[in-house]
């Protein structure tokens, strides 16, 4: 469960600018949400504030039941590691091979190489690259890198997943590909908003919206 | 066989998610901390040295008062002296070996009055205040004022070995210094790395622990270059200053074996602590 009461973020370099205000929205355990609106309308600012990379300016937020405002700094990482994020630009480590870099978040919570093999290579092959374990990511295509960033983001199951323009960089079938998995994930029982600013993919998988426009909900249903 | 290969060298990887065996490459700053090791390790033997020779100086001049009289009368004041408690002895210094103490200043002068010169060893620290109150009662007797030449050599020797220890700390704070420089370094070179890993759940100390396990390690490796170098050196040098500064053959124990052994604990815990203070302050900044 997300719960979003009045929130506003103002980032510093911001020049005091508010780059998301008075955002009210509640996204219940399991739902399948779409984050719709143009180019800086404060999609990528509120997947930020759902995966805790930044905090609220104000306003109250819940994430997976937990009230983030008032939790210490020291208790975040524990919860980062129930939600997984696909990034705009993947942010694969080009110094990690590709299974590497899924096994990371693995790693992060402790999990010895014994027991994160089978994991990471289940996600290899639920992406189609398992084939392709052993390369670095700047050796594969952008629908691989996209498909790569998707099994790091799911492979220590979260509960929430955010993805940021998953399809962004995609043609029409790796596209598809990628929100099939994303919906796979869904069916699974996990949490998932995809921020995208294409009117298509929308209209092609139906599902609830949350519609921003200038850092302010235009809609949500 | 390349299942297993590709499976270890995984693991390997796993180990340095930040990539820091790559960030944190360079032959620079071992070097640079085996230098350091090296001076500290100089400074070290330094200080112990002339702690040493204070010590012998300070000793020899303890139990040994050298004390003048006039010729006539020798032998009474003599007995008195003998007689006082805590003097093991008191021993007239020869007139041949006097005049050969004179002679590279006065040259052959046979003629000339030599007071007597007494050689008084003591059992007791305290028999000097009796010498000096006996000295006083016998006219034309002296007490030598020891010391002038012997305080100044200790000032000397002391003033060195204050200088060791300074020269220890200025090392250590030059070193964090490097370490910390070294870390900037490596976190710039990793910042990305290092902001993905904190977003997908790391913790502050997991992160700063890398670093810091990372740091220590290349440090503790040049800390046991720069000792490798200086063991011999020191040992060099011990054995052509020891025979002059302290009249015997140089022995092992001559050299601070504890200190120097510590020396690549001592860096490598300098690393540890400074590259985990200099990342976790970093890490605070983000949310």
């Amino acid at each position: 469960m997300v719960r979003f009461t009045n929130i506003g973020l103002r980032y510093p370099e911001g020049r005091g600018q508010w780059a998301l205000s008075g955002l009210d929205f509640l996204l219940e355990t399991g739902s399948f949400t779409w984050l719709l609106g143009p180019s800086g309308a404060g999609k990528s600012s509120v997947l930020g504030l759902m995966h805790l990379a930044v905090r609220p300016t104000a306003g109250r937020m819940e994430v997976l039941g937990q009230d983030v405002a008032r939790m210490r700094r020291g208790a975040l990482p524990g919860l980062r590691r129930r939600i997984g994020v696909v990034f705009q630009d993947y942010r694969l480590l080009p110094h990690l091979n590709a299974y590497e870099n899924v096994a990371l978040p693995l790693r992060i919570q402790g999990l010895t190489e014994q027991r994160l093999r089978a994991d990471v290579t289940e996600m290899l092959r639920w992406v189609g690259l398992l084939e392709r374990a052993d390369a670095a990511p700047a050796s594969l295509s952008g629908g691989e890198q996209q498909r790569l960033a998707l099994a790091r983001a799911v492979v220590a199951r979260p509960a929430l997943l955010v993805a940021d323009e998953p399809t962004g960089n995609l043609d029409g079938a790796q596209a598809r590909r990628v929100i099939a998995l994303l919906r796979e994930m869904h069916r699974l029982g996990t949490t998932v908003v995809v921020a995208t600013h294409s009117e298509a993919l929308p209209e092609e998988y139906p599902a609830p919206a949350l519609r921003l426009e200038a850092g302010r909900l235009l809609s949500h249903g | 066989m390349a299942d297993r290969n590709a499976f270890r060298m995984r693991r390997l990887r796993g180990r340095d998610p930040l990539g820091l065996r790559r960030a944190l490459a360079g032959w620079l700053l071992p070097a640079l901390v085996a230098a350091m090791a090296l001076l500290a390790a100089m400074a070290l033997t330094g200080a112990q040295g002339a702690g040493s020779l204070a010590a012998r100086w300070e000793q020899a001049a303890a139990g040994q008062i050298l004390v003048q009289l006039p010729p006539e009368g020798l032998g009474p004041a003599l007995d008195r002296l003998s007689a006082l408690p805590g003097v093991a002895s008191a021993t007239p210094v020869p007139d041949a070996r006097l005049r050969e103490f004179l002679r590279p200043w006065l040259g052959e002068v046979p003629g000339l009055p030599l007071p007597a010169m007494v050689e008084m060893r003591i059992s007791d620290p305290s028999a000097e205040t009796a010498i000096r109150a006996a000295a006083a009662d016998i006219p034309g007797a002296l007490v030598e004022e020891r010391g002038e030449a012997v305080t100044q050599a200790l000032r000397v020797a002391n003033g060195v070995r204050g200088l060791a220890w300074v020269i220890l700390a200025i090392i250590v704070l030059v070193a964090t210094a490097l370490v910390a420089v070294a870390t900037r370094a490596g976190i710039a070179a990793r910042s990305q790395t290092i902001t993905i890993l904190h977003e997908l759940g790391a913790r502050d100390s997991d992160i700063a622990g890398r670093f810091a396990r990372r740091l220590g390690w290349l440090c503790t490796l040049g800390a046991l270059g720069g000792l490798a170098i200086a063991l011999p050196a020191l040992w060099l040098l011990a054995d052509a200053a020891i025979p002059v500064a302290m009249a015997r053959p140089a022995a092992l124990a001559d050299l601070p074996w504890w200190g120097l052994a510590s020396l690549p604990l001592v860096a490598g815990t300098i690393g540890w602590i400074t590259a985990r203070l200099t990342v976790g302050a970093w890490l605070r900044r983000l949310p």
